[in-house]
């Protein structure tokens, strides 16, 4: 039967994946925007099944919030995507150096 | 049976389909696969009756956040075959700090099913009898009410922010000045003249 484990697990690869997709798309932006997505996503599947398994409303109600945070995120991400495309003609993370940080 | 059989296909589905997002060499394949795991995880969410999420995730995700990600791919022009260059130096590492994750992941569940640690009461707990959107609705404008007039500030915030943002001033555009408009006459503009014949206009 289905317990809560199998939900852990498949929120657990689904964060690791998010995880090696920062790493592995490390020139593209616009992937890593996408693998930050899918660790929210993983989060948001734990969050559920907590809330499944506990019979507890309350973490329905969080990972509504987080998915808002998640929109949000993602829209201010990518503007900022797109006026550093226009300045710079690349999006390539290894070049993000002109703040000198 | 029909639940495992739908849970496995749900988790398969979401996990390959992920895999293929940061595998693809072309980022709008990446977003097709992104909006493929989003569709499945709306599904292992509607298994265990949270099917409100599951719509949201559906409505924001693959209605706005996918689409918002395929049109920014597609306006940037840029080469995206050079771009996976650098994956062979990366993956070493990468995949070390992913294993590590995954382990201690792995060990956090494995401790979670050895003897759960004795929590507080629920906070909500859940009424069978009440439809789960019914619900999330009672405890949305209750209790939570200002918490979820924050996430309404947040996203106005995104909003504003993103368009400030990309807004652009552009030059040799003109534009309508509406009080200078009003604030126009017939005298001002407007002249009768008796004109002579034989004599042309003047202007």
């Amino acid at each position: 039967m289905i317990g809560l484990t199998h939900y852990l697990v498949v929120a657990a690869i689904l964060f690791t994946l998010g995880v090696l997709g920062i790493f592995l798309n490390r020139k593209n932006l616009i992937v890593i925007l996408m693998a930050i997505e899918l660790i929210l996503l993983a989060v948001n599947i734990n969050l559920v099944a907590f809330a499944a398994y506990l019979h507890d409303l309350v973490g329905q109600v969080f990972a509504m919030f987080v998915l808002t945070v998640a929109a949000g995120e993602a829209a201010i991400g990518l503007a900022i995507l797109v006026i550093y495309f226009r300045g710079r003609g690349t999006i390539a993370v290894d070049d993000v150096n002109r703040m000198k940080g | 049976m029909i639940q495992a059989i739908a849970f496995y296909l749900f988790a398969a589905v979401v996990i390959v389909s992920a895999v293929m997002t940061i595998a693809s060499r072309n980022p709008v394949h990446s977003v097709m696969w992104l909006i493929l795991a989003f569709f499945n995880a709306a599904g292992l969410m509607v298994l265990v009756g949270a099917e409100f999420i599951a719509m949201l995730l559906v409505i924001v995700y693959v209605g706005a956040v996918a689409v918002l990600f395929l049109f920014v791919v597609m306006m940037l022009d840029i080469d995206f075959a050079e771009m996976r260059a650098g994956v062979a130096r990366y993956f070493g590492i990468g995949l070390a700090l992913a294993v590590a994750l995954a382990a201690e992941v792995m060990v956090a569940v494995g401790a979670w099913s050895a003897g759960q640690i004795d929590l507080s009461r629920r906070a909500a707990p859940i009424d069978p009898a009440v439809p789960n959107i019914a619900a999330i609705g009672q405890l949305l404008y209750t209790r939570y009410l200002f918490i979820f007039e924050a996430a309404g500030l947040v996203l106005l915030v995104a909003m504003i922010g993103a368009i400030v943002l990309t807004h652009r001033e552009r030059g040799g555009t003109r534009y309508q000045n509406i009080s200078r408009q009003n604030a126009r006459r017939p005298q001002d503009a407007v002249r009768n003249v008796d004109q002579p014949v034989g004599q042309g206009v003047q202007l």
